[in-house]
C-alpha cells in the first residue's frame, strides 16, 4: 500500500483508455454492421423477418448489458465456450449495440418523407434500388446526429468490460487503485478521462442535430 | 463435451431471485421518485436568470451525461466514505442512481420546457396569473405530459442499469445472480434466469407507467396528442 501517483500509474491508465477507445471502435463496427441488417429487417416487407428482429431487440432492450456480458463470459465458459475477456466483451457490445442502432436507423428509415418512396416505386425502381438509392442516401443524413450522439454511450457502456477483467481505462483505474489505495482520486482521474473522450463527441452530435433542424426546411415539399 | 443445462438446479433458489427482484424494483422506484425530482429541479435551474445558477446545473447534467454510470456509482461510495459517512451500500447505490437519472431527466423535462409554445406564456401573463402558477400550470404540467415517453423509458433503462449496483454489493438481482453461480457452478443458466426476469420487470414497469399515464393525463387520453 501507499506511494503516490507516478508518470507510470498514469502511463498505465494512458494504455487503459487506447483499450477503452479500441473497445469502443469493435462496438461500433460490430454493433453497425448488425445494427445496419437489424434495421433493414425491421423494414422488411416480410412480416416474419420483421417479427423476429422486433423480438431481438425487445429482448436486447429489456436486459442490462452487464448481464449480456456474464452471459458472454461466464454464462458460455460454464457451458464449454470460454471466451477471452475481448472476444466476450466485444461480443456482447455488439450485440447490444446492433439493437439500439438498429431501432435507431429504423427510425431514420421511417422518417424519410412518404412521397420520396412512392416517387421511387412510380419510377419503376426495384425495392433494392428504392432502399439504395432514394431512401439510404436521405436517411443516412437524419441518422448522422443520433448516430454520434449513440457513440457517447458505447464508450461510457465499455467501462462494464471491467468486470469480467478485460483492462480497459476503468479496469486499470481499479488495478492502480489496488496499488495505491487511493480510490476517490483515481476514479475522479477516471471520470475526467472518460469526460474528456465523450463531451466532444456529445458537442459535436448538439452541432449536427442544430445544422440538421436548419436543413430540414430545405427538404420540406413544397 | 456436450451441454447439460440443469435449470431447475437453479430455480430452486427462487426466493434468492425473488428477493434480488424485489430489491431492484425499490431502487429503481426510489431513484426514479428522487431523481425526477431533482431533474425538474436542474431543468428548472438551467433556466435561472441567475449565471450561477444555470451554468451549475448545465455542468452538473454534462458531466453525468458524459460519465459512465460504474464510475460514478464508485465515486459516490468512495467519496460518501472518504468525508467518514458510513451507508449501507442500498443508501450509495440509491443516491448514485438518483444523480445519474437526474441529469437525464433534466435533459428530458428541458425539451419539454423549450416545446411551450411562447403564446401560452404570454396569455398566462396576461391573465394576471401569478408566476408560480404559470410555472405550475403552463410550464411544468404540460411539459411532463409531453415528455411522459421519453422520461419513462429513461426510468426502464435506469431500473436495467441498477443491475451496476451488484459492483458495490447492493444485494440486487445481478448480484443475487452472481452469488448463486458461484455457489451452483450453474452460470448460464443463472444469468439466462436473471436475464428473462429483467425483462419481465422492464415489461411490468412498461406497463406500470403506461397506467399511470392513463390515470394523470385525461387530456391525453382523449385526444390521443398532448397539449
Amino acid at each position: 500500500m501507499g506511494g503516490h501517483l507516478n508518470f507510470n500509474h498514469l502511463l498505465f491508465l494512458g494504455h487503459g483508455a487506447l483499450w477503452t477507445i479500441g473497445l469502443s471502435l469493435i462496438a461500433l463496427g460490430g454493433g453497425g454492421l448488425a445494427g445496419f441488417v437489424i434495421a433493414l429487417a425491421r423494414v422488411s416487407p416480410l412480416k416474419s423477418v420483421r417479427l423476429l428482429s422486433a423480438v431481438y431487440v425487445q429482448l436486447i432492450q429489456g436486459t442490462p448489458l452487464l448481464v449480456i456480458l456474464f452471459l458472454g463470459y461466464f454464462g458460455l465458459a460454464a457451458v464449454g465456450f470460454q471466451l477471452s475477456p475481448l472476444a466476450a466483451a466485444g461480443a456482447s457490445l455488439t450485440l447490444y449495440v446492433a439493437a439500439y442502432l438498429g431501432e435507431i436507423w429504423r427510425g431514420c428509415i421511417e422518417s424519410v418523407p412518404k412521397p420520396q418512396w412512392e416517387a421511387a416505386e412510380g419510377l419503376a425502381l426495384s425495392r433494392t434500388q428504392r432502399m439504395m438509392k432514394v431512401i439510404l442516401p436521405q436517411a443516412i443524413r437524419i441518422a448522422t446526429p443520433p448516430t454520434v450522439g449513440f457513440m457517447v454511450q458505447i464508450i461510457k457502456n465499455t467501462s462494464l468490460a471491467s468486470v469480467v477483467g478485460f483492462v480497459e481505462l476503468m479496469r486499470s483505474g481499479q488495478i492502480v487503485n489496488n496499488s495505491l489505495f487511493e480510490p476517490f482520486a483515481i476514479y475522479a482521474i477516471i471520470a475526467v478521462v472518460y469526460f474528456a473522450m465523450c463531451y466532444p463527441i456529445s458537442l459535436y452530435s448538439q452541432r449536427l442535430e442544430r445544422r440538421m433542424g436548419r436543413g430540414k426546411f430545405n427538404l420540406a415539399p413544397a | 463435451m456436450g451441454i447439460e443445462l440443469d435449470f431447475p438446479a437453479v430455480l430452486e433458489r427462487w426466493p434468492n431471485f425473488l428477493g434480488g427482484a424485489i430489491l431492484t424494483l425499490e431502487l429503481a422506484f426510489f431513484a426514479t421518485v428522487l431523481g425526477a425530482f431533482l431533474g425538474t429541479l436542474a431543468a428548472v435551474g438551467r433556466r435561472s436568470h441567475s449565471l450561477l445558477i444555470a451554468r451549475t446545473c448545465k455542468v452538473y447534467v454534462e458531466a453525468i451525461r458524459n460519465t459512465p454510470l460504474l464510475v460514478q456509482i464508485f465515486l459516490v461510495y468512495f467519496g460518501l466514505a472518504s468525508i467518514g459517512l458510513k451507508l449501507s451500500a442500498f443508501t450509495v447505490a440509491v443516491a448514485a442512481l438518483t444523480i445519474n437519472v437526474g441529469a437525464y431527466t433534466a435533459e428530458i423535462m428541458r425539451a419539454g420546457f423549450d416545446a411551450i409554445p411562447r403564446g401560452q406564456l404570454e396569455a398566462a401573463e396576461g391573465l394576471a396569473l401569478s408566476r408560480l402558477q404559470i410555472y405550475w400550470h403552463i410550464i411544468l404540467l404540460p411539459a411532463v405530459e409531453r415528455v411522459y415517453p421519453a422520461l419513462t423509458s429513461q426510468f426502464v433503462l435506469l431500473m436495467l442499469a441498477s443491475s451496476v449496483c451488484s459492483q458495490i454489493s447492493a444485494e440486487e438481482l445481478t448480484a443475487v445472480a452472481n452469488y448463486i453461480q458461484s455457489d451452483t457452478y450453474r452460470a448460464f443458466e443463472t444469468y439466462i434466469i436473471i436475464a428473462v426476469l429483467y425483462i419481465f420487470l422492464s415489461l411490468v414497469m412498461r406497463a406500470g407507467f403506461w397506467g399511470l399515464g392513463f390515470v394523470l393525463f385525461p387530456r391525453r387520453r382523449r385526444l390521443g396528442t398532448p397539449l
